[in-house]
């Protein structure tokens, strides 16, 4: 069935679809109709779930945590500074191995008070052990949610969603929504194998020391790897059973490509239509979507980076004292390799402000121009 | 005569708390109310460490360890899970100090109180945050000495009413209780088991080390906190019928009951005089509202 959606109702969509059991989550601009339509739908009884309206982000991750202990599949969506709040609990989803999944709509941090959007607040909770997608339409969020829960539920960690405020959480596209049975065959029941019973009782996330810490650490990144090939084996097996197939990374035109483009979310779609444009006249330029930057795709990053003249990432989010996140990444993942193009950073569009096909362009002409990459390029700051 | 207690243990031995802790008695003696078919969601406190590293636990009912402002939030996450599963015979039990109670988890608990989520929140209250050394919390009473109110500066603010914050939220249960009378502790879990929706169960348990008493006193103490009308026992039904179970007729002084302890050492007689000042007030505001007056 295909339906006109928003991306927040994507997300919806996703969550009924894979039959979430224990939905816990609390309001903030722009992720509201993503619970809203879910509080419909489960009062509507058509999602056999309990919604715990909680008091506080905090609060709803934590209940996540404990329903998803006790053998429930949990969800929640939110956004910026809802998940700062979180952040001790994002921690401890990881710590607990969890397999919970979380809508976030990207949104600029406060102060000033803004809602459109940005990467940081998603970034910032990198290296929490949360995986984290970055989907470019409605669809991709409707679809990464299924497919969200199957890896997670095999690796025992948890997984973000994220979208652009507004450039996806409130956009209407065209989206495809599989039928029920086909998402029940592609996606089990989650029956996890250690949890909360009274007939089998176990403390769990007991005092712990130098003995033992470190090898639960090392577990976790282990999870962590193996779920690099847990994405790519279900993102095509989703290809199998739903037509559209999901990986790490995504290339466009790249094939004979010396100029290389690197970019995540929405400005990776504003980056293709740059890229048709600017091979009409002419110019060998190809795309490189990151979609997923944890577990990072580095065979995928090298692959396709190999030979190229010239590489850009481009960033909506800085680091404060290093630079985009995306660059710092995709940069250090070459630093080891034979053949390393010069990569070029540049910063745009924080807070929400437009990147256009032009904006792209320019900035594909901008490092055209220059000899020597430079850590930070700003794209359109007005000072 | 017949013991009013539940004889099975469901707590085994093995536990870390310190000589006489009042904490470690009171799992002991709410685990013989609750029964095997229990789950505890337990916050930073004494409790994280009491029941042992990993891999060992003296519960022998699945404990969860969550954060320390958490321990409502994760129990309400966990009773919803065991909705949807069809589990409806397990109690849900957050079991936290008073730290993660007054202070820094009040905020879930009082939502989930306002949710009247179906669990059973249980404080054991020591009257200060023990785990890290007896530092003040909202629960310190009036005049006591901790590590961040030095003998210099004791507290000088008594401690807060969380039983009518809870009654406020017309939560359906609401009891407080000490070791000293543990039939009453067992009938109040009893009673909070069969209750739907949020129960609130407070339990002062004496702190040796953090109190500076002596190991031995701590049913004696728990007993003179009830004799002194120091800590009332009581049960309140939808936060509005207010019921005191022992009406202490004959006051022991409150002298009796802070002499025992070292973090009252300091108090010049003026002091003890007012502590007994506030005692009396309190009682009076107990007894208008059980009707009593
Ligand atoms: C967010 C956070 N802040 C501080 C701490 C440190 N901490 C752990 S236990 C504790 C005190 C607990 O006091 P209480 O709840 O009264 O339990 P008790 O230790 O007295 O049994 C503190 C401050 C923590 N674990 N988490
Ligand atoms: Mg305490």
């Amino acid at each position: 069935m295909r339906k006109v959606l928003m991306g927040n109702h994507a997300l919806s969509y996703g969550a009924t679809l894979s039959r979430v059991q224990v939905i816990a989550a609390y309001p903030i601009t722009p992720q509201t109709q993503v619970v809203e339509l879910l509080s419909e739908i489960v009062a509507d009884g058509k999602l056999k779930a309990k919604f715990i309206r909680v008091e506080s982000e905090h609060s709803a991750m934590a209940a996540c945590i404990g329903a998803s202990a006790a053998g429930a599949r949990a969800f929640t969506a939110t956004s910026a500074q809802g998940l700062a709040l979180m952040h001790e609990m994002l921690h401890w989803a990881v710590g607990a191995r969890t397999p919970i999944v979380l809508g976030n709509i990207n949104r600029a941090m406060a102060p000033p008070w803004t809602i459109w959007t940005e990467q940081n607040d998603s970034l910032s909770q990198r290296d929490t052990g949360w995986m984290q997608v970055y989907c470019q339409n409605n669809q991709e969020v409707l679809d990464s949610v299924i497919q969200a829960y199957k890896v997670s539920e095999r690796v025992l960690l948890p997984t973000m969603i994220v979208l652009d405020a507004f450039v996806l959480s409130h956009t209407y596209e065209v989206v495809d929504i599989p039928e029920q049975e086909k998402v029940d065959e592609y996606l089990p029941p989650y029956n996890p194998p250690y949890k909360l019973d009274p007939d089998e009782p176990h403390a769990f996330g007991g005092l712990t020391g130098p003995d033992g810490y470190f090898e639960l650490r090392y577990i976790i990144e282990k999870a962590m790897e193996e779920s690099r090939e847990v994405w790519r084996e279900t993102g095509k097996e989703f290809g199998e059973v739903f037509g559209r197939e999901y990986g790490l990374t995504e290339e466009y035109k790249t094939g004979d490509a010396e100029f290389l483009i690197v970019a995540s979310a929405t400005i990776a779609s504003t980056a293709r239509v740059a890229v048709d444009v600017m091979r009409e006249k002419g110019k060998k330029v190809g795309l490189l979507r990151i979609r997923v930057i944890r577990p990072f795709p580095f065979d995928e990053v090298r692959e396709c980076l190999k030979g190229r003249k010239k590489v850009l990432v481009i960033d909506r989010n800085v680091s404060f004292g290093f630079g985009g996140i995306f660059y710092q990444e995709v940069k250090s993942a070459m630093y080891n390799e034979e053949h390393r193009p010069p990569i070029f950073g540049i910063i745009t569009g924080l807070g929400g402000r437009d990147v256009r096909v032009e904006d792209i362009m320019e900035m594909v002409e901008d490092v055209e121009r220059r000899e020597k990459p430079e850590d930070i390029i700003w794209k359109g700051v007005r000072v | 005569m017949r013991l009013p207690l539940p004889e099975r243990e469901v707590m085994t031995p093995g536990h870390l708390a310190c000589q006489g802790c009042g904490a470690a008695l009171t799992m002991r003696l709410a685990l013989k109310a609750l029964g095997p078919r229990t789950v505890l969601s337990i916050p930073a406190c004494c409790w994280s460490v009491i029941d042992g590293p990993f891999p060992h636990s003296t519960v022998n009912v699945p404990l969860f360890h969550t954060a320390f402002e958490t321990a409502a939030s994760t129990a309400s996450g966990i009773r919803a899970a065991f909705e949807i599963l069809g589990k409806e015979d397990v109690n849900v039990v957050a079991w936290a100090g008073d730290g993660g109670t007054y202070d820094i988890g009040i905020q879930a608990l009082s939502g989930a109180a306002e949710r009247n989520d179906n669990i059973i929140y249980i404080c054991y209250d020591n009257e200060a945050y023990m785990n890290t050394g007896i530092q003040r919390s909202a629960a310190t009473p009036l005049g006591a000495w901790t590590t961040t109110t030095p003998v210099k500066h004791p507290k000088s603010e008594p401690k807060k009413d969380m039983v009518s914050i809870l009654a406020a939220h017309r939560i359906p249960y609401i009891a407080t209780a000490t070791i000293a009378y543990p039939e009453d502790l067992v009938r109040k879990l009893e009673r909070a088991k069969e209750t739907k929706g949020t129960k609130f169960i407070l339990i002062l348990s004496p702190c040796p080390p953090g109190w500076k008493t002596r190991p031995e006193d701590t049913v004696k103490l728990s007993r003179l906190a009830v004799q002194s009308r120091v800590f009332p026992l009581l049960e309140i039904e939808n936060g509005e019928k207010w019921i005191l179970n022992m009406n202490i007729k004959k006051p022991v002084p409150v002298v009796e009951y802070l002499k025992l302890q070292g973090r009252f050492r300091h108090l010049k007689e003026e002091d003890i005089q007012r502590i007994q000042e506030y005692v009396d007030k309190e009682w009076e505001r107990i007894l208008k509202r059980c009707g009593l007056a």
